[in-house]
């Protein structure tokens, strides 16, 4: 078997991101409309953020007329998980990706394109960008569209739709929890305090993802540790 | 507040957030807690934003947790993500045909 290119693999891979995108941004741009944003500023909002659930604290904040301040840490507390994933992806580049390269990949994380990346053996510059292209344009696209047109879609293809990225989260961690069971306990984990801290009404959805996965991937270091170098960091070396 | 100026600290945070770590981190981290704390994360978030939010992704609960199972049999038998996310989808066409029929 000829090994594949990684970049085109990443941008084949990353079709069923830019479509779940481009339906979930619908929704987005409909929403926006409703607050009397156009479709031109609702797209820039989108391209500048490629955030689903930070964009719509943000837009609900701006509709509520509140602070710059209000916007601001509701926004960062929000897509505070971005922290965790910029670090994790940072380690997975390795030193030789500069800042420039950098500075260029940090705007394509998010919990679809990270999750991409973190689902392949070894991540690179190239692939990474790649992989953002078709999502940007989706999520953009899919915004203007939104705001413009209102209902394009019927709503039982909208229903259909709204699984894609959830199923896509499944491709990813399934295989590796079929491979592990230190990772599978952190799956089962996971689900299990989501599901219960879904019950509490007023914990807004990013800080519950936030503590889910700080306390359990930390539960899981402490008790479950693996010590032994990643395997990235082996291929890297040579 | 001014529409372009929230649009500008909106882009400014989320990109921040995303920039800082990245360019800030550079060095291995050697520490081993820490290596298998970020192995962790991962698989950590992906569940977290899976679960529950899948069974309400769709028109009906039921639907929502039929495409979860197919994605999951699917995924054990090393679908590819565009066949995981195809499955899943179907899935949900499938079932809430029934569920209309019913």
């Amino acid at each position: 078997m000829t090994t594949p290119n990684p970049a085109a693999a990443a941008l084949r891979d990353s079709i069923p991101i830019a479509l779940g995108y481009f339906t979930v941004s619908l929704a987005f741009g409909l929403y926006c409309a409703r607050m009397g944003v156009p479709p031109v500023l609702a797209g820039l909002i989108s391209f500048t953020n490629l955030s689903s659930s930070g964009q719509f604290a943000g837009i609900t904040i701006i509709g509520a007329q509140g602070s710059y301040l209000e916007l601001a840490i509701g926004v960062a507390l929000v897509n505070l998980r971005y922290v965790l994933m910029a670090i994790s992806l940072g380690q997975r580049l390795g030193p030789q990706v500069g800042t420039g390269r950098r500075l260029l990949l940090a705007a394509g994380i998010t919990d679809e394109i990270y999750a991409l990346g973190m689902g392949r053996r070894q991540v690179g510059f190239g692939d990474y960008a790649a992989s953002m292209v078709l999502p940007i344009i989706g999520w953009t696209s899919g915004t203007i569209v939104g705001a413009a047109a209102g209902e394009v879609l019927p709503a039982r293809l909208v229903s259909a739709f709204g699984v894609l990225l959830y199923a896509m989260f499944v491709a990813i961690v399934v295989p590796a929890a079929a491979g592990s069971w230190q990772v599978l306990a952190v799956v089962l984990g996971a689900a299990g305090l989501s599901s219960l801290l879904a019950g509490i009404n007023r914990l807004e959805v990013g800080w519950r993802i936030i503590i889910v996965t700080i306390v359990v991937a930390a539960a899981a270091a402490t008790w479950l540790p693996q010590h032994r170098p990643r395997p990235e960091t082996a291929e890297v070396a040579h | 507040m001014n529409l372009w100026g929230a649009i500008a600290v909106m882009a400014a945070v989320t990109y921040l957030l995303r920039a800082v770590p990245l360019v800030a981190l550079r060095k291995r981290i050697t520490n081993p807690w820490l290596l298998d704390f970020l192995h962790y994360v991962p698989f950590a978030v992906l569940t977290a934003m899976t679960i529950p939010a899948i069974i309400f992704a769709t028109d009906s609960p039921v639907s929502g947790l039929v495409a979860l199972g197919v994605a999951v049999i699917v995924a054990v038998r090393r679908g590819s993500l565009l066949l995981v996310a195809l499955f899943a989808a179907a899935a949900v066409l499938v079932t809430e045909a029934l569920i209309n029929l019913i």
